[in-house]
């Protein structure tokens, strides 16, 4: 019997193989974030003049939204393409072989942090180039990668739960408003302390992506913050185990093989 | 039976299978039948008979409800991982994924089959080489046809040589030529390894050609089973068609027909099933004897859907329409 590294390593492969024949499903995670940052780093540059804004450069503040960002352009096309792996069968094909249901789960995780780490490499190239200093030097990029890494296996492991769980693509695609809601609604934009409206701050403050971000963005903008790095990996690795456990039941159900 | 007495080493036992799904009528219902090993068993009836169902249990993708099934010796229930070792399958929908070619499918398939490293490239040019896709090996499967996607799909059920092979309507959808080039595979898989083969049909042309004995199930229960020949034999006799000159020469043939057997009724010629111990050739001596002038005779075998018509009282055509409309009417409710 092939070993579950074996298993692990040929669906992960597939998983880049295939995602790498798809450019819609390559561009827009890089494009859009990136766009999106230099659309908001023209438009919001005077913000940098308001007392107690942590950098003189929007740009370094913003850049910390793609990663965020990215993952979930990602975990929408990850899940999207599980749930097509049920739609059409692929999953019983798998079934039907030797392939433990965890290794399938991993495989398929393992080539959505390939993918993810590939995007952070591409955002931190777009931030140095642009000319952003990252005040934590090459150690920091080096945590940013890692971050990028967990964050991707986070979120994919969402995006597996929801494919697993539903079998839809069309559900899927259905539900990433929803996590952009989250997005939009967190400190990618302002930092906590300088939003103004009350219902807005409480929420931000209320949205683990506001630490997700701000873990990101210590590590350009501040140098070590202990207290953002543990926030934002904290919170990543609690979504992430609890999606891990979610994918795991809702594939053990789908793969209802004796 | 298990396979440590090596009884059904290469065989299929099942007995009382059920399959009921939560909200709907029984699948399949309690059907008894046994595969020998070598064999190649027809499963043949229309849409929604419980075909596939069937297969879905005996390859170990759904529980049964009751009863029990032993594929190569192993229990269904009980021993899935040692069944998905030896079986191969091809399902009714080639799950193919469009973005990879047919050598990354089969580059998979062989490492989730645990065929050893070393012979996997080998085993993928001979497969590709066996079911004509070498040419097109390193295409994405999105470009390609029905047939060829079928034979992809017949190539990666065989990666890992199994001994028994589970075919799901492989051949539904496809053109005449890519039909032939299937059944040519799997009646050489046969002769050559050895391999059980489960096929389930709705065409009565494969079941006949393909099949060295036939089930036929409707609504869930198998309603006649035997080698194709036996089948016919149950139905009887054979009919001779006489085809008439002109439309005035239709009533005396009919009239000197009728001696031979029970007329059958047919617009295009005039029909009798014939009595027993009758052949063509004791019509043709007859005709000629007495000068009638016919344009010409042809004796009819019966088909397994006379043996259909027999058992259920509709022809394996209207069945699959009745079938079809049944699950229109659900989708609407």
């Amino acid at each position: 019997m092939s070993t579950t590294r074996t298993q692990v390593g040929a669906i992960a492969r597939r998983a880049i193989v295939r995602t790498s024949r798809q450019p819609a499903s390559i561009i827009p995670p890089l494009v859009f974030p990136v766009a999106l940052m230099l659309v908001n780093a023209g438009g919001l540059r005077s913000s940098t003049e308001l007392p107690g804004f942590p950098t003189d450069s929007f740009l370094a503040f913003a850049l910390a939204v793609p990663f965020i960002q990215g993952a979930l352009f990602s975990t929408m096309n990850a899940g999207t393409d599980i749930a097509r792996d049920i739609q059409t069968g692929f999953v019983n094909r798998l079934s039907l072989t030797a392939l433990r249901d965890w290794a399938l789960l991993t495989g398929q995780l393992a080539g959505i942090v390939v993918l993810g780490v590939v995007q952070v490499l591409f955002y931190i190239v777009v931030g140095l180039t642009a000319g952003v200093r990252f005040e934590s030097g090459p150690a920091g990029i080096a945590v940013l990668i890692v971050y990028g890494a967990v964050v991707a296996l986070a979120f994919g492991a969402l995006g597996a739960w929801l494919a697993y769980r539903t079998g839809s693509g069309e559900t899927i695609q259905a539900l990433f408003p929803v996590l952009f809601v989250f997005l939009f609604i967190s400190s990618m934009n302002a930092p906590r302390n300088l939003i103004g409206v009350d219902w807005f701050r409480t929420a931000a403050t209320l949205n683990p992506v506001s630490y997700m971000i701000e873990a990101v963005r210590s590590l350009i903008i501040t140098g070590w913050d202990w207290q953002a790095l543990a926030l934002g990996f904290g919170f990543v690795i609690l979504i992430g185990l609890a999606s891990l456990f979610l994918a795991s039941r809702a594939l053990r159900t789908r793969m209802t093989r004796t | 039976m298990t396979a440590e007495n090596g009884i059904a080493e290469n065989g299929i036992e099942v007995r009382g299978l059920v399959r009921e799904y939560k909200k709907g009528p029984r699948a399949v219902d309690g059907i008894d039948l046994a595969v020998e090993p070598g064999e190649i068993y027809g499963f043949l009836g229309p849409n929604g008979a419980g075909k596939s169902t069937t297969v879905h249990v005996l390859t170990t993708l759904l529980p049964p409800t009751a009863g029990t099934a032993l594929v190569g010796g192993y229990d269904v229930v009980k021993d899935g991982p040692k069944i998905r070792g030896l079986i191969g399958v091809a399902l009714q929908e080639a799950a193919l994924d469009p973005l990879l070619t047919a050598r990354d499918h089969l580059r998979l398939q062989s490492t989730l089959q645990s065929v050893p490293k070393a012979q996997r490239e080998t085993r993928a040019e001979e497969l590709l080489h066996r079911v004509g896709l070498v040419d097109a090996a390193d295409r994405k499967v999105a470009g390609y046809s029905g047939g060829m996607k079928r034979r992809l799909d017949l190539a990666l059920a065989l990666v890992h040589s199994p001994r028994i092979l589970f075919l799901d309507e492989p051949t539904t959808g496809l053109d005449p030529q890519s039909r032939t080039d299937i059944w040519n595979e799997v009646a050489l898989m046969r002769r050559e390894a050895g391999v059980t083969v489960f096929l389930t049909t709705q065409y009565l042309e494969e079941a006949d050609v393909l099949a060295d004995r036939v089930g036929i199930i409707d609504q869930g229960k198998i309603v006649a089973e035997g080698t194709p020949a036996e089948l016919k034999a149950e139905i009887g006799r054979p009919s001779v068609h006489a085809i008439p000159r002109t439309e005035e020469d239709r009533p005396k043939i009919a009239e000197f027909l009728a001696q031979f057997g029970e007329p059958l009724a047919s617009t295009r010629d005039v029909a009798v099933r014939l009595r027993e111990g009758l052949g063509l050739t004791d019509i043709v001596r007859a005709v000629d004897a007495n000068g009638v002038d016919v344009a010409d005779l042809e004796l009819h075998a019966p088909t397994l859907d006379d043996v259909f018509l027999a058992k259920t009282g509709r022809t394996l055509e209207g069945a699959a329409e009745e079938a079809d409309s049944e699950g229109q009417e659900q989708r609407r409710r």
